[in-house]
């Protein structure tokens, strides 16, 4: 029976994709581990790579085909000996086994030793679907472990074990395509605070006054994420000025010693400052999780880059352990591969805090939306030059204003105040953060 | 006499089950619940094979035999009982009480849910019409379903026919005269296994031929290992890979010619031979070629709802094939009426959920695939295993032989087979058919509480050592 390779989900948050590019051809054959089609996903492009070996029988997506749902047969594969006439009566309508006949092709990751896997970072973004809406699902063990395998959500699955339980082999004929899911409706109705879907008509615009742009991936899970954030947590903003030129004359004579070796940027120390601050007042360091909070052990920073068509927040893991020479090389890292859409998921999501700067757009200041699961987003200003009063007198400082947005779920004014006294200190006494 | 006078003297019945074994009347008692008007008709006892000539008195008879070799060693449990002896006529007594006890309650119970019993043979006569032949008088009845579940009897092959005198079926064995001071058993089943080990434990010298190369072949290979090291170790002969091509019977004995995997024959002289080389179904006389039922290998042909392509007409238990089991064929009654009627989220039967007991001494069960089947049927498998010797209840017991071993999927944790030898392995193995039956994964096995001391704890132990955790080992 031919099989169908199905849209493979790149990262636990991918909901649909963009089928960027088929590399192969129908009628050409394939062996596993073959590089088949490039995918755009949430944030980036990724390969895919055949697991079976044999013959594209059907390509069933097109190149650029945008919005191909998660687990959507994509091609066929013919077997050894089997012709195309072999697809017709085969179901393709139906999810198979999903990510078990795609892979993701493994790329170096050149995360650090020390970076904890993206597993380990509670994240309550990655909670499947079905517990975020708190509904039980009646499903046996084994069933429940087989959908997870297959990447299939198993709230969708019609259950046929006593009292609509669903058992191993509904699992089974799900990812076989022999029965279908439920309508993608009812996983999305239990999706909560979703962007509703939004029609041009609905706008009032009138037509012909614009030019229409299909939402790419990254610009989908953006809206989404951001609307979540500001309807689902109460921020507040705190603003401090920060007196950079301690700052700006330690970073010439580092940078003048580097003899090549590196580049600081203010950027690199702010991040440094923020890992200290962040284990200085670790309620700042914290997730919202329902019942509970999270108090992180690391500070996991997350540090928004601008990209074309978005952006992406690539994660500084164990920012606080790490120096400034270390921070500064990895984010020239990340920041490149993210221009090039490279990063692999665990290298953008899940991070504690987020960094947010707008200070090379001469932006003075500004305050940011939270990343859930985040506690809390720096949005950092130019430094500028600004009149500034000192023992009396007009003097002229190079100031910097910094905001931090904070989730008053998990703290409060003081908190976030505290957290900044500690930050202000480390930026404006920069000499405290090389201990 | 027209027509319409005949069909109305005629008994109509939403149902009619042909046999009341174990799927018969459980069948019945199930569509009387059910609300169909059910009869059940029975030729000879009431609980069929099952009751009257199989499970239940052998185990009456095992008891007795499991006793006596306790009170032989009672001294090792600090009590004295000198010449201890048995009196083979009261230990058969007590077996047909036991029976007839049993089938009496399986009469109440089909009064008590309004199943009419009709006494005699019945036959398919055309479209929903079922002959009874009962004292050479005929009666018609008519039923909109027929379900046959006639059992099966004891497989005989050429040259080793049973006369009922020296050369038994397991019939003849349960009612024997006196305890023979030598046996051959032939085909080491179930069956033949648990008649090995009763007369084995009364004194008899037994010897055990089993054509696979090992003795219960369904079993797991270690299983089957462990056991025939066990029945040695009591003194039973057995010969595995070879066959009984010729019985010989004199006045006083029989004399059998074995032949071993290479061909070598030799003679072995015994008092008496029991015969349990399979079984095979009840299908004659039942007007099941002119009804267009069809019967391959001694079996009735059905799909997963029982169906056996003739309209209107069911089989369930032995006479519709293996698994020769009383459970099978209980839930296959089940299935086969609530299909009937029109129950909601009804199933084929999944065999992988039956469990399997021999009442042998030790005692072997299981559930599921073996380790050899699982990793056939292409499953990479984590295997775990525990021994009696390890556990505390065992001890006090008196009984530390045996073993407990699961094997799981290794990628889903899926229990995939479950296989015991020892003390009340029977009354184990249920734990894990609920488990299987629900589709726990070993997570959730590991999670459950066993109670200390029980033999059950083993159970426990054997899923964590599949997983390298075992706590007692």
């Amino acid at each position: 029976m031919p099989i169908p390779i199905l849209m493979p989900a790149l990262s636990p948050t991918m909901e649909e994709g963009t089928l960027a590019k088929w590399l192969v051809n129908e009628g050409e054959s394939v062996a596993s581990g073959d590089v088949i089609a490039e995918i755009e996903t949430d944030k980036a492009t990724m390969e895919v790579e055949a697991v079976d070996e044999g013959v594209i029988g059907k390509i069933l997506v097109a190149d650029g085909s945008e919005g191909v749902k998660v687990n959507t047969p994509i091609a066929m594969l013919l077997e050894d000996g089997e012709n195309a006439s072999a697809i017709e009566g085969a179901s393709i309508s139906a999810p198979a086994e999903a990510a078990s006949k795609v892979e993701v092709a493994e790329q170096p990751t050149p995360a650090p030793q020390s970076a904890p896997a993206p597993t380990s970072t509670p994240s309550p973004s990655v909670t499947p679907i079905s517990a975020v809406a708190g509904e039980r699902v009646k499903a046996s063990p084994l069933a429940k472990r087989l959908a997870a395998q297959a990447g299939i959500d198993i709230a969708a699955i019609q259950g046929t074990g006593p009292g609509g339980r669903v058992v191993k082999r509904d699992v089974e004929a799900a990812s076989s395509g022999a029965v279908g899911l439920t309508p993608a409706t009812a996983t999305a109705e239990v999706i909560p605070l979703r962007a509703p879907e939004t029609m041009p008509t609905d706008l009032g615009v009138k037509p012909g006054t614009y030019e229409e742009v299909p939402l790419d991936g990254m610009r989908k899970v953006i809206a989404r994420r951001m609307t979540e954030s500001k309807q689902q947590v109460p921020h507040f903003p705190l603003t401090v000025e920060c007196e950079m030129d301690h700052l700006l004359a330690l970073r010439k004579e580092l940078n003048a010693k580097a003899d090549g070796a590196y580049k600081l940027s203010v950027n690199d120390f702010i991040i440094r400052a923020s890992a200290l601050a962040l284990k200085k007042v670790p309620g700042v360091n914290a997730s919202y999780a329902g019942e509970t909070m999270l108090l992180h052990h690391h500070a996991d920073i997350a540090v928004a880059v601008a990209i074309e068509g978005g952006l992406i927040t690539p994660i500084i893991w164990q920012a606080e352990n790490k120096g400034l020479q270390d921070i500064s090389e990895s984010m020239k890292d990340l920041a490149a591969r993210a221009r090039d859409r490279k990063l692999m998921p665990e290298e953008y999501q899940g991070g504690t805090f987020s960094i947010s700067n707008l200070g090379m757009y001469g932006i003075k200041e500004f305050s940011a939306i939270i990343n859930q699961p985040h506690g809390a987003i720096l949005a950092v200003g130019a430094g500028e030059q600004r009149p500034v009063v000192k023992g009396g007198a007009l003097a002229v400082a190079t100031v910097m204003s910094v905001t931090l947005s904070v989730d008053h779920r998990v703290s409060d004014g003081a908190l976030g105040a505290e957290w900044l006294k500690y930050f202000k200190g480390y930026i404006e006494d920069p000499v405290t953060m090389l201990l | 006499m027209d027509e319409e006078t005949k069909l109305s003297m005629t008994k109509v019945f939403d149902l009619v089950v042909i046999g009341s074994g174990p799927g018969g009347y459980v069948a019945a008692i199930r569509a009387a619940q059910l609300g169909l008007n059910t009869a059940v008709i029975e030729r000879e006892h009431v609980g069929g094979i099952c009751l009257n000539w199989g499970c239940i008195p052998t185990k009456a008879l095992l008891r007795s035999s499991e006793l006596y070799h306790l009170m032989q060693h009672a001294d090792e449990y600090g009590l004295s009982a000198s010449g201890v002896t048995f009196d083979l006529k009261k230990i058969v007594a007590r077996s047909r009480k036991v029976a007839n006890q049993l089938s009496t309650g399986v009469n109440f119970l089909l009064k008590k849910n309004k199943v009419t019993l009709i006494e005699g043979e019945g036959k398919l006569k055309g479209k929903g019409v079922v002959s009874v032949t009962k004292d050479g008088k005929v009666e018609d009845v008519s039923a909109k379903h027929i379900i046959l579940a006639t059992g099966a009897r004891a497989r005989t092959l050429p040259g080793l026919e049973p006369d009922g005198k020296r050369i038994w079926t397991y019939k003849d064995a349960l009612v024997p005269e006196d305890t023979p001071k030598s046996l051959l058993v032939v085909g080491s089943g179930a069956i033949g296994i648990e008649f090995a080990s009763f007369f084995n434990t009364l004194g008899a010298k037994t010897t055990v031929v089993e054509v696979m190369d090992r003795i219960l072949p369904v079993e797991d290979a270690e299983i089957s290992a462990a056991a025939q090291k066990a029945f040695e170790k009591q003194g039973m002969a057995i010969h595995t890979g070879t066959t009984v091509e010729k019985l010989q019977t004199s006045k006083t004995n029989v004399t059998a010619t074995l032949k071993d995997k290479d061909g070598k024959t030799s003679t072995l002289t015994v008092d008496r031979v029991i015969l349990a080389v399979g079984i095979v179904g009840n299908t004659e006389n039942l007007g099941l070629e002119e009804a267009g039922v069809n019967v391959d290998r001694g079996h009735v042909v059905i799909n997963e709802w029982c169906e056996t392509g003739a309209p209107g007409v069911y089989a369930i238990g032995d006479v519709a094939g293996p698994p020769w089991l009383a459970h099978k064929a209980s839930h296959e009654g089940v299935i086969c009426v609530e299909k009937i009627a029109g129950v909601k989220g009804v199933h084929p039967m999944d065999t992988s959920n039956i469990p399997g007991c021999t009442y042998c001494w030790p005692q072997v069960a299981s559930v599921g695939l073996t380790e050899a089947a699982a990793k056939d049927k292409g499953h990479k498998v984590k295997v775990g295993r525990f021994p009696f010797i390890g556990n505390g209840k065992a001890i006090a017991l008196g009984e530390p032989e045996g073993m407990i071993k699961t094997v799981f999927d290794e990628k889903t944790g899926e229990l995939l087979g479950a296989h015991m030898i020892g003390a009340e392995v029977t009354e184990l193995i249920q734990g894990y058919a609920v488990a299987k039956t629900m589709e726990t994964t070993e997570a959730d096995l590991m999670h459950t509480i066993f109670p200390h001391p029980t033999l059950s704890e083993m159970m426990h132990e054997s899923v964590l050592d599949a997983y390298g955790r075992a706590l007692h080992i």
